[in-house]
């Protein structure tokens, strides 16, 4: 056998897969997506019909919400934990990726008993104010799911590219006198714009996509994965629920791409 | 550079010792003044401690409890590092990747709020002096090895510090390129007149470079002295054997004579001793014929390095002996010749190290 056939012949499992579970499915999606009333049109409902678009916006902002919350405290955590020995640090690290396992009904469950109706903020705030404070069932109580969902994989991989820092770079920045914090703008974090950039799209595409929690939380929270679930298993409504579910996948791919490109020069310079 | 010129500090550290927290003890308490404007070379093998020192001296690293640094004077133990005015070349050059070459060496100057003109103006006139024009806007892993040192440098210096603090600078680099660069920077040091630490474990470096030479071993300073000092006269066999090459001698001493297998070699004066140690260079070794000279023995090898030759020679005491002679003399293995050796180029070492 020639070494090009080799090849060929390794490639037909990916091929098989990748048809099998992939382009087919894929393509069936995107066919059943221009099948509804409007036919093409269809995908632009998700721009157009006013209910979708905000549903859009609403996931959109929820998500870059959490990306960028979630970046902020894990990277000041992941840091931390990463530069410290303290005792019980094992400990507190096993306990923040210790969600990590955890599936989205879970999470939900987790941010009900903190915020919910019999919850412990509720409580707290009912003895001190006198007003029972309750928003697990909406859109902050999502984003505070999405937020315990995403900082314990994020943290992982900020404290391992914090790991792979050269302590050399920062003692060179602060002999040239750069106080503690423009150490950490000049060198640490363009270090790690690498790391952000890769933690951050996989906690903006999970929030993005994310339905467990939702669902668990309310039926009524206006998400994109909660409208498509809802048109397709309430309203049966197969073509706009395939039409969405593509919209969210190329809006997801589009945003990211985006903010690849725009830390591109950083990242190139950084590695 | 003018510029430059007279923006020395002295440095003292006072009875500075270093145990790290895990009770590694990298530093005995040491004690050393260095003049302003002056060149002092840190040597010693590896692990004896000498970044330690550099780093307790950049503020990179507190002293032990009681160890003090001082700058001009001023008592600076507590005072951080990006307050020191100390510029740091370091072995890995710790170039920042994100900055082309001309952010990177004008990098302490914007973080002093140099306007950018003037920055411009001094990161032109540093780049023509370490000879990297036409880099200035490449990325560092654009850089070869050599062209990093010269930025590493250039970025060190453009803040105008007070001191410089080198660690290995030049080990990194191959070998011809390291000889190379050695001269540049020893000129490039004595124009800018700064006071300079300049840690290495490689002794040629250290003779060339070094005003002064602190060697260092186990922790502790083993002796000080100049390039010239600590070659001709050291103190122990310790810093006899680091510091090039040197035939040290155990035999007993009669009437100022070292008693050897190939024969008695005069030291100058009449004393006696039934145990003693001696150091002869192998340079300072005449090979003569057997019979003109009072020591002799029978040639093992002969290594041929270009400029001269290296002898080794078996008989004479109770270990080969080196002897580096001219590339003129004819000599042979198996062969038996004479040693003849200046009673002022032995030289007696305390027995005890
Ligand atoms: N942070 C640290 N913690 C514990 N021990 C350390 C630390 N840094 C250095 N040491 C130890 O202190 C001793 C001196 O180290 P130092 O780095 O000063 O040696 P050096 O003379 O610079 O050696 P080299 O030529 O290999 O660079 C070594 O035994 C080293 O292992
Ligand atoms: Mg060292």
């Amino acid at each position: 056998m020639s070494h090009r056939s080799f090849v060929w012949l390794c490639l037909l499992p990916l091929a098989v897969v990748t048809a099998a579970f992939f382009l087919l499915p894929m393509a069936r999606l995107v066919v059943t997506g221009a099948e509804g009333p409007q036919g093409v049109a269809g995908y632009l409902a998700i721009l157009t019909e006013p209910r979708y678009r905000a549903t859009l916006i609403n996931t959109v902002a929820l998500a870059a919400a959490t990306t960028i919350v979630t970046l902020i405290v894990a990277t000041i955590a992941g840091m931390f934990l990463q530069r410290h020995r303290f005792p019980g640090r094992a400990v507190l690290i096993a306990m923040l990726t210790f969600p990590l396992a955890f599936p989205g009904v879970v999470i939900g469950f987790l941010i009900i008993l903190l915020a919910g109706r019999q919850g412990l903020i509720g409580d707290l705030s009912n003895r001190m104010l006198g007003e029972k404070l309750v928003f697990a069932y909406s859109i902050y109580g999502l984003f505070l799911g999405y937020l315990y969902f995403s900082i314990p994989r994020v943290i992982l991989t900020i404290m391992a590219a914090v790991q792979k820092l050269d302590v050399g770079l920062e003692e060179a920045a602060r002999s040239l006198g750069a106080s503690p914090w423009a150490v950490q703008r000049d060198v640490v974090l363009p270090a790690l714009a690498p790391a952000f950039v890769a933690s951050g799209a996989i906690a903006f595409a999970t929030a993005m996509g994310a339905f467990g929690t939702a669902f668990t939380l309310a039926t009524n929270i206006d998400v994109l994965p909660m409208l498509i679930y809802t048109e397709f298993t309430l309203a049966a409504n197969f073509s706009t629920s395939a039409a969405l579910s593509v919209g969210l996948g190329i809006i997801t791919w589009f945003i990211l791409a985006l903010a690849r490109s725009f830390s591109g020069s950083a990242v190139a310079a950084a590695g | 550079m003018n510029a430059s010129a007279g923006h020395g500090a002295s440095v003292r550290i006072e009875a500075c010792g270093k145990t790290f927290i895990d009770g590694t003890r990298a530093l005995e308490p040491a004690t050393l003044d260095i003049a302003r404007g002056e060149t002092l070379v840190l040597l010693g093998p590896s692990g004896c401690g000498k970044t330690t020192m550099l780093r307790i001296i950049a503020g990179l690293e507190l002293p032990d409890p009681g160890g003090k640094v001082l700058f001009d004077g001023k008592d600076m133990t507590s005072v951080p590092i990006e307050r020191r005015n100390v510029g740091m070349v370091f072995q890995s050059y710790a170039l920042f990747p994100n900055m082309s070459v001309s952010d990177n060496i004008g990098y302490g100057l914007k973080i002093r709020g140099v306007p950018a003109k003037e920055r411009a103006a001094r990161v032109a006139e540093l780049v023509a002096l370490t000879n990297i024009a036409g880099l200035e806007n490449r990325r560092i892993d654009q850089l070869s090895g050599g062209q990093r040192q010269r930025v590493a440098l250039a970025r060190a210096v453009a803040i105008r510090p007070g001191i410089l603090l080198l660690d290995e600078p030049l080990t990194a680099l191959d070998a011809a390129l390291r000889d190379r660069l050695r001269g540049e920077l020893n000129r490039l040091l004595r124009a800018l007149g700064i006071t300079t630490i300049y840690v290495t474990h490689d002794q040629a470096e250290a003779m060339e470079l070094g005003d002064r030479v602190v060697v260092m071993q186990k922790g502790t300073i083993a002796q000080i002295g100049t390039p010239r000092e600590i070659y001709f006269t050291p103190q122990s066999r310790f810093v006899a054997e680091f510091i090039g090459a040197a035939n040290i001698i155990e035999s007993p001493i009669e009437n100022g004579h070292l008693v050897l297998l190939g024969g008695r070699q005069a030291i100058g004066g009449g004393a006696s001793m039934p145990a003693a140690v001696a150091m002869i260079r192998p340079e300072t070794i005449r090979v003569v014929e057997t019979g003109s000279a009072p020591l002799s023995g029978v040639i093992d090898s002969v290594s041929f390095i270009g400029d001269r030759q290296r002898l080794v020679i078996s008989g004479v005491s109770n270990r080969l002996f080196t002897v580096d002679a001219p590339n003129t003399v004819q000599a042979k293995a198996g062969e038996r010749v004479g040693l003849l050796i200046s009673p002022d180029a032995v030289r007696l070492l305390p027995s005890n190290n």
